[in-house]
């Protein structure tokens, strides 16, 4: 066969026939099978932010005394901040292996867009990492007395503050990967990032614990999302080009 | 090698490329040069790669084999001259998935398995017709590997995984980062026979080596750098 090549070297570029041409679909699809199959392999490290949680919540009765009241009244805030806390470790990582293997350079050289893959990464990020944890929300609101009517408030804070702390974590995590140790710079500059959106998420839950209308901080949240899905991953996408050429 | 002679000619590739090809070659760099603290790593450099055909590229370490390689991939700035990609100027459109990249790392997930990555390399590229992750990894000898994580496996055996990804991914420019580094004698000349059924195919590709491997086509134009 390598005999012939000079013959048939200009002759049929069969090299370019495709069998299957990318698409952006497939791309996202096939990026998410991937971080699930991922996220299976190393689901004890899924398990610690979860048994965090867990713990925490469990030690505020003990630590505060068993004032049904005084727990009730916190517990909005208390778990909302729980989970700003334990989805932050796993945020650093984000694109650090596939900086360090050489899967971003396979991103960069594929003929998709950057950003639609790093969307698709925190996408499988928020589903892996954090909806885990709301999903304990109403065990961990029992254990510290949350009102049965907030519950609902709390978690619809939280099903719209987390993917924009991860999509706002993603576009850092993008920035530091190239840095060692990155951690510390990563929660240093998610803090004030991170502020306002717990006040919105925390308005929702007090307003709603004080049976006033809860819907307007609830909707900034949403149209922050909505501004974060469209310029985030652009953003991240600059950010990783950034992380690659370095 | 002497950079103020202008229009100098690393390759005297005038004399070798067929006129059909000096057309639009596949991928092409003009006077193209890097620097890193304002000190020259190469360059300037003019060159083409067209259908079929394979370019060496010579240096000993650190004269910037693997730096010019990644300027062509796109994953490191050009400095100064052009690159272009039929006849376009070097951007992601006109590189569109084209450019297969083998470096020095795997690219690839040491947790996952060979299929499992390839799977996923596969719904970002594409696939070339006819081809399967299965029949790439039989054809570069290791599919008995195909479902072992790739962390459990030798140098040697991720750099052939490696090899796999060129078969199963249509890119038709081919970037080898030292393709021959880990392998043994039967996998440097795996590496010979795909890049030439690769180029008999109308691919090209752009070889670094150090020099210590015996490369198969002795006629295939030669690119050095000099520290």
């Amino acid at each position: 066969m390598a005999g012939t090549a000079p013959l048939t070297a200009h002759a049929v570029p069969a090299a370019r026939e495709v069998a299957r041409p990318a698409n952006a679909f497939a791309a996202c699809r096939a990026l998410l099978r991937r971080d699930f199959t991922l996220a299976w392999r190393r689901r004890g490290e899924l398990f610690l932010p979860l048994l965090y949680a867990v713990i925490v919540a469990a030690l505020f009765p003990f630590a505060l005394g068993p004032d049904p009241q005084l727990l009730g009244r916190i517990a909005g805030g208390v778990l909302l901040v729980i989970v700003v806390l334990a989805m932050l470790p796993a945020l650093e990582s984000m694109f650090r292996t596939d900086l360090d293997d050489g899967t971003l350079e396979q991103w960069l050289l594929a003929p998709q867009p950057l950003a639609l893959l790093a969307l698709t990464r925190v996408i499988a990020h928020w589903l892996t990492t954090v909806l885990p944890l709301i999903v304990v929300m109403p065990l961990l609101g029992a254990l510290l007395d949350l009102r049965v009517d907030v519950l609902p408030v709390l978690m619809l804070a939280l099903l719209l503050a987390t993917p924009l702390l991860v999509l706002l974590g993603a576009v850092l995590s993008a920035l530091a990967a190239g840095a060692r140790r990155s951690g510390i710079l990563l929660a240093l500059m998610l803090l004030p990032l991170a502020v306002p959106v717990v006040i919105f998420a925390a308005g929702a839950i007090a307003a709603a614990q004080s049976g006033m209308p809860y819907l307007a901080p609830l909707t900034w949240l949403a149209a922050a999302l909505v501004l974060a899905i469209v310029l985030a991953p652009l953003a991240c996408a600059a950010a990783l080009r950034i992380a690659v050429e370095s | 090698m002497d950079s103020t002679a202008p229009g100098w000619d690393n390759t005297g590739l005038h004399a070798m490329i067929p006129p059909t090809a000096t057309a639009a070659p596949l991928l092409s760099a003009h006077r193209l040069a890097f620097l890193r603290n304002d000190e020259p790593v190469f360059g300037p450099l003019d060159f083409s790669l067209g259908p079929g055909e394979t370019v060496l590229v010579e240096g000993d370490n650190g004269s910037g084999k693997t730096t010019l390689l990644r300027v062509l991939a796109g994953t490191l700035p050009t400095a100064s001259g052009d690159v272009r990609f039929d006849g376009r100027p070097a951007s992601r459109d006109s590189r569109n998935g084209r450019v297969l990249w083998l470096g020095h790392r795997s690219g690839m997930n040491a947790a996952l398995s060979p299929r499992e990555n390839l799977a996923f390399l596969a719904g970002l590229y594409g696939v070339r017709a006819g081809m399967t992750a299965a029949r790439a990894m039989a054809r570069v000898g290791i599919d008995a590997w195909l479902d072992e994580p790739l962390g459990t496996l030798s140098a040697g055996q991720k750099k052939r995984v490696g090899l796999a990804r060129l078969l199963l991914l249509p890119g038709a420019i081919w970037l080898l980062d030292e393709p021959y580094a880990n392998l043994d004698r039967h996998g440097i000349e795996l590496v010979n026979q795909l890049i030439a059924e690769h180029c008999a195919t109308g691919g090209a590709a752009l070889v670094t080596s150090h020099g210590a491997v015996q490369f198969a086509d002795r006629a295939a134009r030669r690119i050095h750098l000099d520290n």
